[in-house]
């Protein structure tokens, strides 16, 4: 009962690491326009110009790239 | 109780999957694939032994593999009939993503469809596009990860004289 709980814990364990992110040929999804901090160009527009007039300053928000790891 | 909870954790290690790819480099043996294009003729690199190979990974959702369509197709017409043989591996999950991209970009190189990944796997691609200059040998010379305009001459260069020595 115990030895199998232990190893009930340990694949549990284990099963973690196969967490990997995904591999630079399996980006498809990741790189559709969708998928972007943006996706909306004019709402994120709008959104910085709100931004900057509240907080008086702008800039620092997103990441570049478009996740298919070519840049 | 110490040694089950060292068995413990050495299991987890094992069950943790395979180890991370590594890359392939100058200097190394290319890795044999053999896979389909779109006749479901199956093309082999090691069946490409003699010629100067330039393997290409490719996606349609990558913007740089767009521009890299135009120079292959350079090559092929400059190179192809003196031992140049170009082979693109696309990577796409779903064939027609990749069939309207080359609508958009045809190819008069042969082009190779590798839904599952195994090829760029076996590669240890790290970005895409990544490309690879092998020589008649077998063996990788020069990689490129990305599609750099400033590397062309240096590519066509070596491909040059690899096609000279062989």
């Amino acid at each position: 009962m115990r030895s199998s709980l232990l190893l009930a814990c340990a694949l549990a364990l284990g099963g973690c690491a196969t967490m990997s992110p995904p591999q630079p040929w399996e980006r498809g999804d990741l790189a559709k326009p969708s998928m972007q901090f943006d996706a909306d160009k004019l709402e994120a527009r709008t959104q910085q110009h709100i931004y900057a007039s509240k907080e008086v300053t702008t800039g620092g928000y997103g990441v570049g790239g478009g996740g298919c790891g070519c840049n | 109780m110490k040694i089950t909870l060292i068995w413990v954790l050495v299991l987890a290690t094992l069950a943790a999957g395979p180890p991370p790819a590594f890359a392939t480099e100058p200097g190394q043996p290319a890795p044999n694939i053999a896979l389909p294009n779109a006749q479901g003729r199956v093309v082999a690199l090691d069946g490409l032994r003699g010629q100067v190979v330039y393997v290409d990974f490719w996606a349609s959702w990558c913007g740089p593999c767009r521009r890299a369509f135009p120079w292959m197709n350079e090559m092929q017409q400059k190179y192809g009939g003196k031992g140049l043989a170009i082979v693109a591996v696309n990577v796409d999950k779903k064939r027609a993503d990749a069939e309207k991209f080359l609508g958009q970009f045809p190819a008069n190189f042969p082009v190779v469809f590798d839904e599952a990944g195994a090829a760029p796997a076996a590669f240890g691609v790290k970005g895409m596009p990544s490309s690879y200059l092998i020589d008649a040998r077998g063996n990788v010379v020069l990689v490129e990860r990305g599609f750099l305009d400033e590397h062309r001459a240096e590519f066509e260069d070596r491909v040059k004289s690899l096609l000279a020595s062989r």
